[in-house]
């Protein structure tokens, strides 16, 4: 097995996509980060970005919390792309026959492959959380507000906003595998992620009844993971506790990982 | 230490009774062959003969309806550690373009047994030790065929399954793939090589597997195949209605040319000695024997290609 995982990191390493896209996480999550320690910090010093005053005040934790837990709300696509590029570039390229060829057993080939996943989901967890924090920061300082990094409850955030991203590697790998074409799979994460599911969030939470089932979307998943969100800390919407977020998240994970053996390594690779 | 895993074995590579369909099409066809040790076969057929579909049974790709595949003796799936007692090659462009040709091999060097140095080294060995350092992205049909085999090398393996590994060599380079599988096999390898031209591999196989529309249609080394070719005698003459009658009258078979015909399994003596007799005038008369081309076309054109399966289900 541990060739295998070898074969897999080696995979990620010798090509370039997986820091570049952590590159330019960390970049945007400092710029969002900065944006919105600047915009909720603002109801204080009398400007936001926004404009919109009438909601009410964030505690001065929230605001740290909101502006630092950012990737796990705003930048997870970056992590699910690139775990889902490491299955369908082998289709792409139809290096999976050299793939099979090496390691026949399919199973092993994606444990392996989620594994690589963790990994380097983790390399974008860190970018992320990190960009954040490096963007948020300086401008609560400039604010002459707390930053709040020494504090328990943010430093476990931090740390789950870390996993959480890492998470969401791993369920891309599982995408990737049950939609091996590159283009659709990237379509699809694009438009869950960027329209479908904020918008089944906002409608399923409109209507009561429905309340429940908008907290076992992946995203407010991983929001539930991290802790806390921006949609939450503003009280727009609940989220599960994180045990429960955690599982949802992982819950996710392996189904996506399951259907894929069944379905596309299953089949015949010609 | 099974068998199969030893350095220095001779592993044959039996195929018994294959049989795979995609859809209506039966892709092969209840094909039995043997490549063996110490010899390259060629498996030749036309274009959607099943060749690849084959392979990919071979080795564990594509899952038969019917039939085995074996390395001595045992699955590819089976083995311990597969690259280490077959290198396979089956696609000329699979590789990942931003990846250097080193890097390519080290990805599956883990898998192989073998360090990076062994990386080297079979970039030596195949002629590309000066572009280890460039992106595959960048490289010609030519150097991906090359990368393809030196990645086949990696484990050191005792089994060779090449598909058409000539294609996009230049005339050089040809002759480079036949002295270095001819000297594979010369170490008791078996080789395995796919091809569509049988010029293409006639100078380097042993043996010859020759399929059409997924079905064996002859199996041999390769001078019985020369055995085959079937001696013809061309005859040119201005009466073309005398030679006609000629040939009737002897019974020999007769295609038209041109200028005269070309008489199958006769000899110039029978036929100048009968054309004397009638008082025919003759132009030209020689023996040819057909090329291998002419047997190959001859073998694989009398099998329909890829018929659809009727009735049933697929
Ligand atoms: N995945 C597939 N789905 C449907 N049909 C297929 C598939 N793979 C192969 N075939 C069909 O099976 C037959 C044999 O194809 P195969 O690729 O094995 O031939 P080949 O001998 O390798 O040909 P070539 O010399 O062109 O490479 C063809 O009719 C082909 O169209
Ligand atoms: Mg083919």
């Amino acid at each position: 097995m541990s060739e295998v995982l070898r074969m897999e990191l080696r995979k990620v390493l010798t090509t370039r996509m997986w820091w570049l896209l952590a590159l330019l996480l960390l970049g945007y999550m400092a710029f969002l980060g900065a944006a919105m320690a600047f915009s909720l910090s603002g109801a204080e010093g009398g400007a936001t970005l926004t404009g919109d005053s009438s909601a009410p005040p964030l505690a001065e934790r929230d605001v740290a919390l909101s502006a630092y837990t950012l990737a796990a709300s705003l930048g997870y696509v970056f992590p699910l792309v690139v775990g889902a590029l490491s299955m369908t570039g082998e289709f792409r390229h139809q290096t999976i026959t050299a793939t099979l060829l090496a390691e026949p057993r399919r199973t092993r080939v994606l444990l392996a492959k989620l594994a690589a996943g963790l990994a380097v989901g983790l390399v974008h967890g860190v970018a992320g959380t990190l960009g954040a924090v490096l963007g948020g920061a300086p401008v609560l300082a400039l604010r002459d507000q707390p930053l709040f990094l020494g504090d328990g409850e943010v430093l476990t955030q931090l740390v789950f906003s870390v996993l959480a991203l890492a998470v969401w590697a791993v369920i891309g790998v599982g995408l990737g595998t049950l939609l091996t074409n590159q283009v659709a799979a990237v379509v699809v994460i694009l438009a869950f992620t960027q329209f479908v599911e904020p918008i089944l969030r906002l409608g399923l939470t409109a209507v009561s009844a429905l309340e429940d089932v908008a907290k076992l979307l992946p995203g407010a998943a991983a929001e539930a993971m991290v802790g806390s969100s921006l949609y939450s800390a503003s009280g727009l919407l609940d989220l599960l506790p994180r045990a429960g977020g955690t599982a949802v998240l992982l819950g996710y994970a392996a189904l996506f990982a399951v259907l894929g053996r069944v379905t596309t390594l299953r089949r015949d690779i010609s | 230490m099974t068998a199969v895993d030893g350095a220095g074995d001779a592993i044959p590579v039996e195929v018994h009774e294959l049989t795979k369909s995609f859809g209506a099409v039966r892709a092969v066809d209840r094909l039995s062959f043997v490549a063996r040790p110490g010899a390259v076969t060629g498996f030749l057929g036309p274009n959607g003969a099943g060749k690849t579909t084959t392979l990919r049974m071979l080795l564990g790709l594509v899952r038969p309806d019917h039939g085995t595949a074996t390395i001595g003796g045992r699955r590819y799936a089976a083995l311990e550690r597969p690259t280490a007692v077959v290198g396979a090659d089956l696609e000329a462009a699979a590789f990942h373009p931003g990846r250097t040709a080193r890097d390519h091999l080290r990805v599956y060097a883990p898998r192989a047994g073998v360090d990076d140095r062994r990386c080297d080294e079979v970039l030596e060995q195949v002629g590309l030790a000066d572009a280890a350092g460039r992106r595959v992205g960048g490289f010609s049909l030519g150097m991906r065929q090359r990368l393809g085999l030196a990645t086949t090398l990696l484990g050191d393996p005792r089994v060779l399954v090449l598909d058409e590994p000539a294609n996009g060599l230049d005339p050089e380079g040809i002759v480079w793939l036949r002295g270095f599988l001819r000297f594979l096999a010369g170490q008791g390898r078996t080789v395995l090589i796919s091809s569509h031209v049988l010029g293409e591999v006639q100078a380097t196989v042993d043996d010859v597997v020759i399929i059409a529309g997924g079905r064996l249609v002859h199996a041999s080394p390769l001078g019985d195949l020369v055995a085959l070719a079937s001696r013809q005698v061309r005859v040119v003459t201005p009466d073309l209605a005398g030679l006609e009658r000629l040939a009737a009258e002897h019974g020999w078979a007769a295609t038209r040319t041109s200028d005269g015909m070309l008489l199958d399994d006769t000899t110039p003596a029978a036929v100048g000695a009968a054309a004397h007799t009638a008082h025919l005038e003759l132009h030209g008369l020689a023996e040819e024997g057909a090329s291998l081309e002419d047997v190959f076309l001859r073998l694989t054109a009398r099998t329909e290609p890829a018929e659809p399966v009727r009735g049933g289900a697929a």
